[in-house]
């Protein structure tokens, strides 16, 4: 399964949730904020949420700037 | 003292947390400033160094924490940002930017104006980043911004107060703080805006790429105090002539016929 991740396409297993992806990536969940298909999503659904073929993810933080 | 958005301010100095050569050299200028309020900008996670974290070298008891929309280039990207700033943050306070034009970042002010209606709406402290235009301050302000951020000179050029002229005049009619921001090169630039009655400024490349950028930040915190000091002093007007400041009485200057 096809899936656009922070702007690229990334290939995922099927079923994979929110929480699985970031665990795979070893993002820490308290740092970032996930947007799914232009929708930001609570980190409380991070374990409930499925990802689906084409989904549009982005996962964001803060960094330095003025 | 500095009052914006109901929360008080002891330092008029704001930082930027951008282009610092390490965590570390960061937290010791923001030390160093004693600033009570830092921006921070919003990007996608590096996937290849997902740990690195910003937010574990800012103590948010000591700083407002303020998200920018950097990076947007309408009002609809910076909506969209400032959303995202605040489900990932927690707070309401924003500097919106709206730069549609990376060779100058100068802001756009029609996107800017309407960013700024919708983001009063939905709740947020919006700090609107906007070219030195008197018009367009009175405009935001009355769209409910909770403060006006003119600039000197572009962002990160180091040019200093190039808008003097439009920064007095807003700084005239402002019902709300005036923070000058962006082009701030210099401590001697951090002065004259406080000098000329802004009510704060915003440093951030001035200090980070400073040879000592903790030395630097010091530098700025003496200036914006000794700015604002004078202008709570009342500063004496210019002249284009002289006006001796030892007295004209009782000179030799007669005998000495100087004048002859």
């Amino acid at each position: 399964m096809l899936i656009y991740l922070n702007g690229s396409p990334k290939t995922i297993t099927d079923s994979k949730t929110v929480a699985g992806l970031l665990q795979d990536l070893a993002i820490p969940h308290a740092l970032v904020v996930v947007e799914l298909n232009k929708t930001i999503l609570h980190p409380d659904s991070h374990a409930a949420t499925v990802l689906k073929d084409n989904d549009q993810m982005e996962i964001i933080r803060f960094v330095g700037g003025g | 003292m500095l009052t914006i958005g109901g929360h008080t301010f002891n330092s008029r100095l704001f930082l930027g947390t951008g282009k610092f050569s390490s965590s570390a050299v960061m937290k010791q200028a923001i030390e160093a400033s004693g600033t009570e309020m830092v921006t921070v900008a919003l990007r996608r996670v590096d996937l290849d160094n997902p740990a690195d974290d910003i937010m574990s070298s800012l103590d948010r008891n000591r700083c407002v924490f303020l998200p920018n929309t950097s990076g947007a280039r309408n009002a609809e990207e910076a909506i969209r940002l400032a959303h995202l700033a605040r489900a990932a943050s927690g707070s309401i306070w924003l500097k919106l930017e709206v730069t549609p034009d990376p060779r100058t970042l100068l802001p756009d002010p029609i996107e800017t104006l309407k960013a700024t209606e919708e983001l009063v709406r939905a709740g947020f402290i919006v700090l609107p980043y906007m070219n030195a235009d008197p018009i367009l301050a009175l405009r935001l302000q009355d769209a409910g911004a909770a403060a006006v951020m003119p600039l000197g000179s572009p962002i990160g050029s180091n040019q200093g107060i190039l808008t003097a002229f439009q920064i007095e005049i807003i700084i005239d009619q402002a019902r709300v703080p005036v923070v000058v921001d962006a082009g701030i090169g210099a401590p001697s630039h951090a002065a004259l805006a406080m000098e000329m009655g802004a009510d704060a400024v915003l440093v951030n490349t001035a200090i980070s790429v400073a040879g000592d950028p903790v030395a630097m930040a010091r530098a700025f915190a003496q200036a914006v105090e000794a700015g604002r000091t004078a202008f709570v002093a009342g500063m004496g007007s210019r002249s284009k002539q002289a006006h001796a400041s030892s007295p004209l009485e009782g000179t030799l200057a007669t005998d000495l016929n100087f004048l002859a």
